[in-house]
């Protein structure tokens, strides 16, 4: 899932300065089920607005609503006939939500409540670690599941390099170095050979937004 | 027992701590609640194991989200005792009352609706 970060509060207070009514937005998948952008800290939020600002008095009508998926049209159309009530609306959901709001209501300025911070896995309950780097050319079949972008301090996708100490990694020592766990993964499945293949470097620079149609959904001409 | 404690205690009966959320304790002074206590069974004794733990972190959540908007986050506490200390119950209403006493009214109160 997408894993997000709520921003510091003086930093969203900054954002709203100005504005007397605004709709802050919450997404009900990836930010909800991390505990970020769901219902729930739609309101903690707006209580949190609600109260710094009557505490300036200067107050603000800041109402919540939350959709299924700010990344999706079928989910956003909920908002139609609320949005034009207000000056400004504050997103929850991760970048890619608040892009499709903004983009959605051109005229009205959408602001972020969130820091998006990366995709990742659930360690238990408000416990999330990275996992991928969505590089598109993923590598894990002959990592033995372990992604060397991802894990790795440098993101190598040969290793190890030099500094791996003892199975650590050399830029913190509490981070087990991914080229020595890939090494030991695939020793245990009899995989080593795998670790021989060179794959080459992946193109991060110029890159432009990334597009996918799947087979069989391209829009009839 | 017939104890005494401070009239201005309003108590919401709860199956467990773990059952309070911030929500509840938000909203609580945001309606003009001068303070919240949340009063536990003792660390270790939860009859779901970690409930009143729970409870305690939320506290503590609840407190730094009341010093970010620029409350006092002290008039929301989290107090521990077993079901039978009585005194200890009517103990704590009054440290609570005072303790609450001394910060003064919730200057979000003249906001509230009734």
């Amino acid at each position: 899932m997408i894993v997000a970060k709520r921003k510091p509060f003086d930093e969203i207070k900054q954002l709203l300065k100005g504005y007397k009514k605004v709709l802050n937005i919450g997404c009900g998948t990836c930010v909800a089920v991390c505990l970020t952008g769901g219902e729930k800290e739609v309101s903690v939020l707006n209580m949190e607005i609600d109260m710094a600002r009557k505490l300036e008095d200067n107050p603000i009508q800041i109402d919540g609503f939350t959709i299924e998926r700010q990344c999706d049209r079928e989910y956003l159309e909920a908002l139609d006939n609320r949005v034009n009530d207000y000056q400004a609306l504050l997103s929850m959901a991760c970048g890619a939500g608040i892009q499709f709001l903004a983009e959605r209501y051109p005229h009205i300025p959408v602001l972020p409540a969130v820091d998006t911070t990366f995709i990742g896995v659930n360690q238990a309950v408000g416990w999330y670690e990275e996992r991928c780097r969505s590089c598109s050319s993923c590598v894990l079949g002959l990592t033995g599941g372990i992604c060397p972008v991802t894990m790795c301090a440098k993101g190598l996708y040969n290793g190890p390099c030099g500094g791996t100490n003892k199975g650590m990694c050399e830029i913190d020592s509490s981070q087990p170095c991914a080229w020595f766990m890939i090494y030991e993964r695939l020793k245990e499945q009899g995989r080593l050979d795998c670790i021989l293949e060179i794959t080459p470097p992946v193109d991060w620079l110029n890159q432009i937004p990334r597009t996918l149609v799947q087979p069989g959904y391209k829009k009839p001409e | 027992m017939r104890l005494d404690y401070p009239a201005n205690v309003k108590i919401i009966r709860v199956p467990c701590t773990g059952k309070v959320d911030v929500l509840h304790l938000m909203r609580a002074i945001q309606r003009g609640a001068d303070g919240v206590y949340v009063v536990g069974c003792l660390e270790g004794s939860c009859h779901y194991k970690e409930g009143n733990l729970r409870a305690r972190e939320r506290v503590m959540h609840v407190q730094q989200l009341l010093q970010e908007i620029g409350l006092e986050g002290d008039r929301v506490r989290m107090y521990n005792l077993s079901s039978g200390e009585g005194p200890t119950f009517a103990a704590y209403a009054r440290e609570m009352t005072e303790h609450i006493k001394a910060l003064g009214p919730n200057p979000l109160k003249k906001w509230a609706t009734a």
